[in-house]
């Protein structure tokens, strides 16, 4: 070997180091690298739940769990609009989630220790505080739960609610009959055919099943809930930096709108803010993106194309949607509710 | 050595032993490669769930599970609702499809077009099709609980299933049970005793005389003693619905109805080309004897072309058996309902039990091919 030939090599050995020395600076995170490549994020979704997850008559998929997928692909691609959603049933979204086929689960789940604990997923932080609670004709004139003796009640096979709904009776010593449907869609319709006296969900999510019912006027959702049911959304075991990103989403959602940032004023704020925590979120100082191994202007992507966590709310599930449901203690904790979030610091 | 190698037999044996061996270890490094990436991937593994209390209620049971047995026991739920299924929506689906096979031969050309007519419709029809429509139809039709249809007051029937009164105890029951066993014992002897008497003296025995007694008066008064020395729970209506008693619920009526008419179809199929596969001499032979147009079927015509039927029926019962998994669809907790479906979600144990459920099926399915081919080396041609 030349002198000249081992120079080159030894120069090309450093450069090698030097190259691994940058990318060592960020932990790997496959997820990312693959979002990136395939140009798109994969988000699992709920067949088909209004106001939550539900493709509206031009195809297109809205929803308060939508909006977060959107959110996300906002901050990873800069586009919110580089998602493909995958809809999952009840027993499909677990399997979806770990072989990889979704890089995200969105999807009106229960936040449980046995899920964290066994099926190798974990859970975000929380977008939606639920109770669950009963549909009943009105009618029928039951108006708590323990009105519903001997009642048959249709559920999801393998939700939290068939299990919940099975130990809050057996507890109370109060017969019922439980009908366990593969779907919620299939549930729903066996209740709306007059097989079951009732259906079981979060309060939430029967505001959004009841638009399916043949005339959602005659039928009453109790406000008693029998169970605190948090959701959020969820990752697999693994790739720290992507689950980080995926958490530090939604807490940006969540603080914009405690810092009054929307996506009418984000242009604004990131120009003019003199708050500290609104310019480091916006990416107008320091470079919190870059941490995450993103562009600095996530979350200024994101709530710019989204929106704050309230214009997400009140668009797919609160005033300004069919469900019309109260924020309640979905608000901020300012505001007399448990949303609460950790700084941008 | 080279003894060895050019005998055919020990190539044989060593080849299939190889074969063996790669299986095997085919097996163990993908069973080892999975449980290993369930572990790094944070998933729960192993059969320990089986003991975990299910937690789970389940509307038909047959067995004395509770929602406070564990796992395994909700296995076997399903497993009994799966076989019960199976063994009616069968026998049901036989009988329909001779009825309608036969139907097909009629020389009345509107009760053949009727016959034609309904197998064409039910082969071209997704099974899934055919148990929707029973199960919204069987609850459209039915009343709801208040408005139930009262049998002698004992026994409601509306749109939340047919409650009937049970015994309390069912020892009584028990004891009937046999005793009526006992009398069908009796009677396949006195038949084969009838026989061999008539065979060897010509002496003819009213088998249908002992029959009629064996069968219906033994019964009903072995059945209507128990009745009488038991105390009843008789269902009240409490609440939304009946309290107490049996409740047979429309899942199980709408999910037996469409197994037995859909399955019908087919065999059907398979008794008209059994009838048509016995060559036309045999009928005229059968009509030359003097024998009427039915006992030329019964007695000439089905026995020969059953040769024909069993193996195509063995699939139709094997389909049945398969097609019973459909009860996930309208909640009837069979054994993919319960197991794969509420099972595993909540135990996630997804591996582990699908294996159980195809193991399970597998075995249910090979014992009903097995008792088909023992019955089909039954009455297969004895040529000497």
């Amino acid at each position: 070997m030349t002198l000249l030939a081992r120079g080159a090599l030894g120069a090309a050995i450093l450069a090698l180091g030097a190259g691994a020395a940058t990318a060592q600076q960020l932990a790997p995170s496959p997820t990312l690298d693959a979002i990136r490549a395939r140009g798109h994020l994969e988000c699992g979704v709920h067949l088909g739940l209004p106001g939550f997850s539900f493709a509206n008559d031009r195809g297109e998929w809205t929803g308060l769990d939508v909006d977060f997928c959107r959110a996300v692909a906002a901050a990873v691609l800069g586009d919110a609009n580089k998602v493909r959603y995958t809809p999952t049933s009840v027993q499909q979204r677990w399997p979806v989630l770990q072989s990889g086929q979704v890089d995200l689960l969105s999807r009106n789940t229960t936040i449980t220790f046995s899920r964290n604990a066994s099926l190798g997923v974990n859970f975000q932080g929380i977008n939606f505080y639920e109770g669950q609670t009963f549909i009943v004709r009105t009618a029928s004139g039951a108006k708590k739960p323990t009105d519903l003796e001997n009642a048959s009640i249709c559920v999801a096979a393998g939700s939290t609610e068939e299990r919940m709904a099975a130990d809050y009776f057996r507890e109370r010593n109060l017969k019922v009959s439980i009908i366990n449907f593969q779907k919620n869609d299939d549930a729903i319709a066996a209740y709306d055919a007059g097989r079951c006296d009732s259906y079981t969900a979060g309060i939430g999510a029967l505001a959004g099943q009841r638009i399916k019912l043949k005339t959602p006027g005659d039928h009453f959702i109790m406000t008693e809930t029998i169970s605190n049911d948090p959701q959020g959304p969820v990752t697999r075991w693994g790739d720290e930096r992507w689950q980080a990103v995926v958490r530090w989403v939604l807490n940006g959602m969540i603080a914009a709108e405690n810092l009054g940032v929307t996506s009418k004023n984000v242009d604004d704020m990131r120009a003019n803010s003199r708050n500290a925590e609104i310019r480091r979120l916006l990416g107008a100082d320091g470079n919190f993106g870059a941490m995450l191994g993103l562009p600095n202007e996530w979350m200024f992507n994101a709530i710019k194309q989204v929106g704050n966590y309230a214009e997400s709310f009140e668009r797919t599930v609160g005033k300004g949607s069919p469900l019309g449901l109260e924020r309640g203690q979905n608000n901020l904790w300012t505001r007399g509710g448990i949303l609460f979030t950790s700084p941008f610091q | 050595m080279t003894r060895y190698f050019y005998d055919k037999r020990m190539r044989e044996i060593f080849w299939q032993a190889a074969l063996l061996v790669g299986l095997a270890g085919t097996i163990i490094l993908i069973v080892r490669n999975a449980s290993q990436n369930m572990v790094n991937a944070g998933m729960a593994s192993g059969f320990d769930f089986l003991w975990r209390t299910s937690g789970i209620d389940v509307s038909f049971v047959l067995t004395n599970y509770t929602p406070d047995a564990n796992i395994l026991a909700l296995l076997w739920v399903g497993v009994a609702n799966t076989l019960v299924i199976t063994f009616v929506a069968a026998i049901a689906a036989t009988l329909l499809g001779f009825v309608i096979g036969i139907a097909r031969l009629s020389p009345n050309k509107l009760l053949a077009g009727l016959a034609g007519a309904y197998i064409e419709f039910v082969r071209n029809i997704p099974l899934l099709f055919f148990v929707l429509f029973w199960y919204f139809g069987v609850i459209a039709a039915l009343p709801g609980p208040r408005q139930s249809i009262g049998f002698f007051a004992v026994a409601f029937l509306n749109n939340r299933g047919l409650t009937i009164p049970v015994p309390t105890d069912g020892t009584a029951f028990r004891i009937a049970a046999l005793v009526v066993l006992a009398g069908f014992i009796a009677q396949a002897a006195i038949a084969v005793w009838a026989k061999r008497r008539r065979d060897a003296t010509g002496l003819i025995f009213p088998v249908w005389a002992s029959g009629l007694a064996l069968f219906l008066a033994l019964p009903a008064l072995a059945f209507g003693i128990a009745a009488a020395l038991s105390s009843w729970d008789v269902p009240a209506l409490r609440g939304f619905n009946y309290r107490g008693g049996f409740v047979l619920v429309p899942e199980f009526v709408a999910l037996f109805a469409a197994l037995a008419t859909y399955t019908a179809g087919f065999i059907a199929e398979i008794v008209r080309g059994g009838i048509q596969s016995v060559v036309k001499g045999q009928w005229e032979a059968a009509y030359a004897l003097g024998l009427r147009p039915n006992r030329a079927l019964s007695l000439i015509v089905v026995p020969q072309a059953m040769r024909v039927m069993i193996p195509p029926l063995t699939s139709q019962y094997l389909n049945v058996l398969k097609n019973s998994s459909f009860g996930a669809a309208i909640a009837f907790p069979e054994l993919v309902s319960v197991f794969v479906g509420s099972a595993l979600t909540n135990t996630g144990q997804a591996i582990e039990i699908i294996a159980i459920t195809l193991a399970i099926y597998l075995a249910l399915g090979l014992a009903v091919s097995g008792f088909m081919n023992w019955y089909n080396a039954r009455t297969r041609l004895v040529t000497r």
